[in-house]
């Protein structure tokens, strides 16, 4: 089932018409389905009108609702590009909301309990320390399938399951725990672990931060990785045909191992971003199940690189887009869901936008 | 008697034409062999036939009436039955329970009538010849029995036209003599025949007439009494083809790879090789012959590092490796053409050239222990391609876009371009057109003359015959016979069936 999946969402190569245009118009069904629920539940046409033009202006109609789309899109294209990797290394990587939670949870403690650092080494310390936890979280996952066979789809939903209690847990320790506060809820982390608003000369309220620059870094170093290379190559090569990278002489098991690791370490910076960049500590699913909306990412994306960073900022226009939709025009953020998830059955089924708009695709 | 005829049958996939304005005619009591390459168009035509495809343009006529086929079911009433090639049986199921799958006959509460099914199994099983136990379980059946079961499945269903699609590829020479008097016995019968192949003599030996398919059209017929190889095979390949080979007679030199007692396991945990030993030297090809499943994938495996082995010895240039990994056996300079391209030759989704460096893409001047270096793969690539002649539109298209010879080729042309010493060739030419098949015989016969050894396995009698300087004979897992030069194929085709000389 997994390599029908990949087949269908593992873009080889960057095909223009594959990974833009049949993304593109899925959109534009999915927005056009999305009008029917509209209706169905009653909308008026002169409200639907208003519900979507807000959702244009809220994520693209001012500086700050870009700054808003491209705030909310960087953890998403963090996480999906580690699901990403995996995908194409032949695995399915569920486990990006959990390796997202332990490695912010490991930049709330550096971030709060180290005080005589400057910025410049707190806050790369802070990052990297996230990235590091991720990454073991999620080796875990890689060492359970190469040495024992255990599925990691199986084992990555446990390890959610595992860090989304853990957090629940750690957050009322004393040691985590806010003082004088009852509620789990951390510390909040120092000034000198604050990832800066890359915007504030222009408007201090705009919220966009360094992470997003991280983020564009890690979008060119994961292609420079899978296209030039050898690791990149030895996971290709795995995730594409088994028989022929065992054949090869490459060591399926630490091949595993490694593409989790490098999986995990994203989806950790994914976390430490939302901490050092956006919240400022921890609370009880501080990650927004940005792991899971991740995969949708990476599959939107075809798991290319560029792919995923196209579609991250989709979906962080949907998300800055949905807030003002709801506001302007009383529509429940519920119908952003709906409409990733049509977006997501349309990738899946790129024959159906093919039929649909025959004009297009020649 | 029934007559079946396609008139001006036409079929295209996207840019590419399967078939092309065909016309072709069986009647009841005679054999039609359709001779054609991989990719010919074959497998397309009947497809149609049998109710799979729609035709784009174009009729079929049965009786002289025309019919259209919407689904399988409406062939296989109009007495259409396919034989195909990848049987289409349940392992745990008898003969009879897979005789009536999909056609079941039930009494009173959905009592399935099975006593009298295997009556008319039996029935069936006698007035052909067929010979097989309506109540043996299919699995337990060897290979040219479950074909049977797969031949009375159709019959069960009243067919009258018959379509064999490659039958002979997975049977020993004995069973080929055995399914070629059954189909004379169908012939006899009145049953129209129509046998799919690419093998010339068999079309010679048992067809009426030929038809020969080549890109999708009918470029000619030939009348089997009159006709020769060459013929045929010119008319396929659609230029004169060469199908003997200029051979000097081997001299062989110093003591390349030596096998002592080897056994290995297969993934069931049984013993797929048991205790074989054997040398490959300088400039020889050895032979290894067999049907398919007689320990060939597990000893090749086994040489390759790919399996471990449970016991005995596998030496090099004298040198006893002791641990053996598909990486080390290609420093040291063993070549392997594995026996499924698709399986583990090729990566279908990576280009041609990425292909081409598959086993040495980490070293230089490829890589520099971290980083590609696409422009010198580009290189090499071109270099290769050239080489071996592989048709490809550039270096940079995907594998699984070639055609099953060039992608063939592509492995070939991977193991065989740098110089080193030894080949392990397996199944080297299966399912690939008589021109890349000529193409790759020379290359391997050329190696062999600069003093190369080779390890042939192939379950092609013929190409073990062309090829080999000395033949063994794998059979379960053993090695029954052992062959000099100038054996006979009837000899080595009985100790592939299990029945060594004394």
């Amino acid at each position: 089932m997994i390599e029908s999946l990949r087949n269908k969402f593992v873009k080889e190569r960057f095909d223009l018409q594959e990974i833009l245009l049949v993304p593109v118009f899925a959109t534009v069904l999915a927005l056009l389905i999305g009008c029917f629920f509209l209706l169905a539940t009653g909308e008026s046409f002169a409200n639907i009108f208003v519900a979507y033009s807000s959702l244009f202006i809220g994520s693209l109609g001012s500086l700050n609702a870009i700054s808003e789309t491209f705030t909310a899109a960087t953890p998403l294209v963090f996480a999906a590009l580690g699901i990403a990797l995996a995908f194409r290394a032949g695995l399915f990587n569920i486990g990006a909301e959990g390796q997202m939670i332990i490695g912010g949870l490991a930049t709330v403690i550096v971030g709060f309990s180290i005080d005589f650092l400057p910025i410049w080494i707190h806050l790369p310390l802070a990052l990297s320390i996230g990235a590091l936890f991720g990454a073991l979280y999620a080796a875990i996952a890689g060492w359970l399938k190469a040495y024992t066979g255990a599925h990691e789809v199986i084992s990555t939903i446990m390890l959610n399951l595992i860090a989304l209690r853990l957090l629940d847990y750690v957050l009322r320790s004393p040691i985590i725990q806010k003082e004088g506060r009852n509620d789990p809820i951390s510390k909040s982390i120092l000034d000198s672990a604050e990832l800066p608003q890359i915007l504030a000369f222009i408007d201090p309220q705009l919220r966009l931060h360094g992470g997003f620059l991280l983020m564009l870094v890690a979008v060119f170093f994961i292609y420079w990785l899978l296209f030039h290379t050898t690791i990149g190559y030895e996971f290709r090569a795995t995730g594409a045909n088994p028989n022929a990278a065992k054949y090869a002489g490459i060591k399926a098991g630490l091949t595993i191992v490694l593409v989790m690791a490098i999986a995990g370490a994203l989806a950790g910076l994914a976390g430490a971003n939302q901490i050092t960049g956006v919240l400022g500590r921890a609370s009880p699913g501080f990650s927004a199940s940005i792991g899971f909306d991740a995969i949708a990412v990476a599959l939107l994306g075809r798991s290319h690189p560029i792919g995923v960073l196209f579609a991250g900022l989709l979906f962080g226009a949907l998300i800055a887009g949905g807030r003002l939709m709801q506001v302007k025009a009383g529509v429940s953020v519920d119908l952003i869901t709906i409409i990733q998830a049509l977006i997501i059955v349309f990738i899946a089924a790129p024959l159906l936008v093919k039929k649909s708009l025959p004009w297009f695709f020649k | 008697m029934i007559s079946i005829e396609l008139n001006k049958i036409s079929k295209s996939f996207g840019p590419v034409k399967a078939n092309q304005n065909i016309n072709l005619k069986a009647k009841g009591g005679e054999i039609l062999g359709l001779l054609g390459e991989n990719g010919a168009g074959k497998t397309t035509l009947m497809n149609i036939l049998s109710g799979l495809y729609l035709p784009d343009y174009g009729e079929i006529l049965i009786n002289d009436k025309p019919v259209k086929f919407d689904n399988p079911g409406d062939a296989i009433s109009a007495g259409i039955g396919m034989v195909h090639q990848h049987f289409m049986l349940v392992p745990i199921f008898s003969v009879t329970e897979n005789v009536i799958l999909g056609n079941e006959e039930t009494g009173l509460a959905n009592y399935l009538k099975l006593s009298e099914a295997e009556q008319k199994v039996k029935e069936i099983s006698e007035k052909y010849s067929l010979l097989v136990d309506p109540k043996e379980i299919t699995e337990r059946l060897p290979v040219g029995t479950q074909q049977r079961v797969e031949i009375i499945k159709v019959l069960f269903r009243s067919a009258q036209v018959l379509i064999f699609d490659e039958p002979t590829a997975v049977l020993t020479p004995q069973e080929v003599t055995e399914l070629f008097n059954i189909m004379n016995s169908l012939r006899e019968s009145g049953k129209a025949i129509i046998f799919i192949t690419h093998k010339l003599h068999e079309v010679l030996e048992i067809c009426d007439r030929i038809s020969i398919l080549r890109a999708g059209e009918i470029v000619g017929a030939a009348d089997p009494k009159t006709a020769s190889n060459k013929e045929l095979a010119s008319m396929m390949v659609g230029r004169p083809v060469n199908l003997s080979l200029d051979r000097t007679t081997s001299k062989p030199g110093n003591t390349l790879l030596e096998v002592r007692s080897l056994s290995v396991l297969n993934e069931k945990q049984d013993t797929a090789v048991s205790n074989i030993s054997f040398n490959v030297k300088e400039g020889e090809i050895l032979g290894v012959a067999g049907v398919q499943g007689n320990g060939q994938t597990e000893l090749v495996d086994a040489i390759t590092g790919l399996r471990p082995k449970l016991s005995g010895e596998i030496l090099y240039f004298g040198e006893n490796m002791n641990t053996i990994s598909p990486r080390k056996i290609h420093q040291i300079g063993i070549r392997h053409i594995p026996e499924d391209r698709q399986k583990s030759g090729i990566i279908g989704n990576f280009t041609v050239s990425e292909n081409l460096i598959l086993n040495n893409y980490y070293a230089s001047p490829y890589s520099n222990n971290y980083a590609m270096d696409w422009s010198k793969v580009n290189d090499e690539s071109e270099r290769i391609i050239h080489k071996f002649d592989i048709r490809t539109p550039s270096a940079n298209t995907l594998a699984e876009n070639l055609s099953g010879g060039n992608q063939q080729k592509l492995v070939v042309g991977r193991e065989m371009s740098d110089d080193v010493d030894f080949l392990i060739a397996s199944q080297p030419t299966r399912g690939i057109d008589v021109g890349s098949i000529e193409y790759i015989h020379e290359q391997l016969i050329e190696s062999r003359n600069h003093g190369k050894g080779i390890l042939l396995v192939s379950t092609e009698l013929e190409e073990i015959l062309t090829l080999s300087d000395r033949i063994i004979v794998l059979f379960r897992g053993e090695i029954i016979d052992e062959f000099g030069t100038n054996p006979t194929p009837e000899e080595i085709g009985l100790a592939m069936a299990g029945h060594p000389r004394k």
